[in-house]
């Protein structure tokens, strides 16, 4: 008997298999404390360590393959290199330019100046970076002397191909190797700070264990926050629960909820996408035929077989495969996937969605794989879509075995027919109201500054918890930076007691739902929560509409959220993530009734300020909690001043 | 063969069924339910048998209980019914799919 089901079929319960310790306690003392062990995480407590600091990680999956990245990584992104003429001034000022400004001008550009060394780091830890097998021997693609492969833009050579599946394990055992204790199974649900204040400085944080219950107390001179965004705001699945973000399950926004509970201030939480990638009832994330991100530069075909063209920014159609990867005549440097003119990349025709209306493309479109030469042929299937996170289990081995050959088969495409992970965005087709928060590319997160330092004193952040911050090569640059800055912090502070009234209160509040004898579960609670969002936050805003929205949020909290229930651990912590969706929903509202503006750029559509992007509203809108009252502010756009001079100032101890 | 014990029991949740275990493969080490990033599985309580499969809407479909499980064949991911691309055969226009 294999599942839950086959014991009730037989009128039997299963018993909890594991120690049941509700509110029992223990208590970690260590010099920087990593809260999430995924690519930033683990990189912050690598870098850490080595400064000589004790390091502890706490991660509520399991550390060897958690976060975003666990699974795997396709490409490393934004790298100068011996191989590239592009400079880490040019490509922040692609990010910068590309997203009308509202980019992370300070963690772009940290990673961009280190993220070479950060590679060849990874290689020597074990990950693998080269084509050492000279398997694309001779490709376009492929860099002969130093035999790096490069994505995207074959002429600039900036976007590494690579192994990414043997990222996570490499630094799994590095951390182990370099003394860090790992907690795994444990989820962070609050700072310490000084004084219990709001605002004051970070002593460390408390953990619940998903599977015993156990109250966990970690005291440090130092935490970073490695918790990546908020999802699951306005898109939930009830049915498809894991499957219903394109990041883990496990990434909710406990780190921002965290954050603001205790003060920190945040940025960028009104932006907002269009969410193709998670309903819950999408096809598998770069499972389909289609020819984005992994799969470029794969050829389109149509039901008749007839080729999609690809065309350059100016729109003149590109008659080889070959122009697909390189600049247009004046263009310097291609980007992944940027819309801005001055970087955009090949792509198919933007009108796509409305010559297959008209008739002159007939569904479904296939990717023509066998039309592809036999190293784009591997690079796009075994490579990209192999080495991708959650990609070389559920896509190339489950659909090899399943039949699939890529020299012989065309993989369907849903564009226009619903459920393309990307596609349904491409055509238009994903749904207004379901907005992509934390699950899109930039979110809102964490303001912070050239110390990859909080507001708050204490608390480092990287990777995607960083406002306006995304990608596997960010979150290990910036988790790396973050490691070696809390060390230097961390020897230089001496331990303050925490308060026990904190503790106490903390304890309260997670632990009541398992009081309760029934009630509400959490699915329903995180359901209700979205259709709030999607009615009153959804993508026509106003200040009408949204302060609806929080009334109903607030009301949720204070009848619904009162009643919710859970039944083990694992529930529990269920239901306290629930609680974390709530608060950064509120979160959403309080930033989008801030910016009294339109923007084109955040996503974001204010009926009451239909004007886009008015010169005035071209700034960052800041929120945070200040004893129960939000307060926001604002910065200037390009607030971390000149790139080079205050890296430089600040890079090094 | 139709069950003569019928219980109340509730609807599965959906997908039913997120990996196929291979009781003849499975040495029972518990190594997927060491890895699973949502805490899908639950170790069988008797040793040696697959584990329990919990909580399966919970399922990432990351596949890196099939990645880091040390005995070939004991476990396949099994995409839900729904999310199962199509594809077709270039040559005979033959349709197929996961």
């Amino acid at each position: 008997m294999s599942q839950w089901q086959d014991y009730a079929q037989e009128g039997k319960a299963l018993k909890w298999p594991y120690p049941v310790r509700y509110g029992e306690e223990r208590k970690v003392h260590t010099d920087v404390l990593v809260l999430g062990g995924g690519i930033a995480g683990c990189w912050a407590a690598i870098s850490a360590a080595r400064e000589g600091a004790k390091v502890a990680i706490v991660e509520k999956g399991a550390t060897i393959r958690s976060g975003s990245g666990g699974s795997g990584c396709d490409h490393w992104l934004n790298t100068p290199n011996p191989c590239s003429p592009i400079t880490a001034e040019e490509i922040v000022e692609k990010e910068v330019v590309s997203n009308g400004g509202y980019t992370n001008g300070i963690s772009r550009y940290i990673a961009a100046r280190e993220s070479y060394e950060t590679l060849l780091e990874l290689e020597k830890l074990g990950g693998k970076i080269r084509d050492t097998e000279d398997e694309f021997k001779g490709a376009d693609f492929r860099d002969e002397e130093t035999k790096f492969l490069f994505a995207y833009d074959y002429e600039n050579k900036y976007m590494f191909r690579v192994w990414g599946t043997t990222f996570k394990v490499a630094l799994y055992n590095e951390c182990k190797r370099l003394g860090v204790e790992i907690y795994d199974r444990i989820m962070a649900t609050s700072l310490l700070t000084e004084g219990s204040k709001h605002g004051t400085r970070v002593l460390g944080a408390t953990g619940l264990h998903s599977r015993t219950g156990e109250f966990t107390i970690f005291q440090a001179n130092a935490t970073i926050n490695c918790l990546s965004r908020h999802q699951r705001n306005w898109v939930f699945s009830t049915e498809l629960v894991g499957n219903a973000t394109f990041r883990p399950g496990t990434i909710v926004g406990n780190g921002h909820a965290m954050g603001w509970r205790a003060g920190a201030e945040f940025t960028q939480m009104e932006k907002t996408g269009g969410h193709g990638a998670g309903t819950g009832y999408s096809y598998p994330f770069y499972g389909t035929g289609n020819p984005f991100c992994t799969w470029v530069p794969c050829t389109m075909v149509d039901a008749d077989g007839k080729e999609i063209p690809w065309v350059d920014r100016d729109g003149k159609v590109l008659k080889n495969v070959s122009g697909r990867t390189r600049p247009a005549p004046g263009q310097k440097f291609l980007g992944e996937r940027e819309r801005g003119y001055q970087w955009m990349a090949p792509h198919l025709p933007f009108d796509l969605g409305e010559r297959i209306r008209k008739g002159e493309f007939r569904l479904p479109l296939y990717a023509d794989l066998p039309s592809m030469s036999d190293h784009e042929q591997r690079a796009i299937w075994g490579l990209m879509v192999g080495e991708e996170a959650k990609t070389k289990i559920p896509l190339v081995k489950t659909y090899t075995e399943s039949g699939f050959d890529p020299s012989k088969d065309l993989l369907q495409s849903y564009i226009m027919m619903r459920g393309d992970p990307l596609g349904d965005a491409f055509v238009g087709m994903v749904s207004p109201q379901e907005r992509a928060g934390g699950e899109g590319g930039d979110a809102g997160g964490l303001l912070v500054d050239w110390d990859l330092s909080t507001t708050l004193e204490g608390l480092y952040c990287a990777g995607d918890a960083l406002f306006a911050a995304n990608y596997h090569y960010h979150a290990a640059t910036t988790g790396r930076y973050a490691g070696r800055k809390a060390a230097w912090y961390a020897q230089k502070t001496a331990e303050t007691e925490i308060s026990r009234n904190q503790v106490e209160a903390e304890k309260m509040r997670i632990y009541t739902p398992l009081q309760r004898k029934d009630g509400l579960e959490w699915k329903e609670l995180n359901a209700a929560i979205c259709r709030i969002m999607q009615n009153y936050c959804g993508e026509p805003k106003s200040d009408e509409l949204l302060q609806i929205g929080l009334i109903w949020l607030k009301d949720l909290e204070e009848t619904a959220l009162q009643r919710a229930y859970a039944t083990n651990p694992h529930k529990l912590m269920r239901t306290l993530e629930v609680f974390d969706i709530l608060t950064c929903s509120q979160m959403v509202i309080h930033a989008s009734l801030a910016r009294k503006a339109s923007s084109q750029f955040l996503g974001f559509i204010r009926t009451d300020y239909p004007e886009m992007d008015p010169p005035a509203w071209h700034k960052w809108i800041t929120i945070r909690l200040e004893e129960g009252n939000v307060r926001t502010a604002e910065l200037p756009i390009d607030f971390w001043g000149e790139l080079k001079k205050n890296y430089e100032k600040h890079c090094s101890s | 063969m139709i069950e003569e014990k019928v219980f109340a029991t509730p609807n599965t949740p959906t997908p039913n069924r997120p990996v196929i275990f291979n009781r003849d493969a499975c040495i029972g080490c518990n190594m997927c339910v060491d890895v699973c990033q949502m805490d899908v599985f639950i170790p069988n309580p008797e040793k040696g048998e697959p584990p329990i499969i919990l909580y399966p809407d919970e399922c990432w479909y990351g596949g890196c209980c099939v990645a880091m499980c040390p005995a070939p064949g004991a476990i396949r991911l099994n995409h839900p019914l729904m999310q199962r691309v199509r594809w077709k055969r270039k040559e005979t226009g033959e349709h197929s799919r996961v």
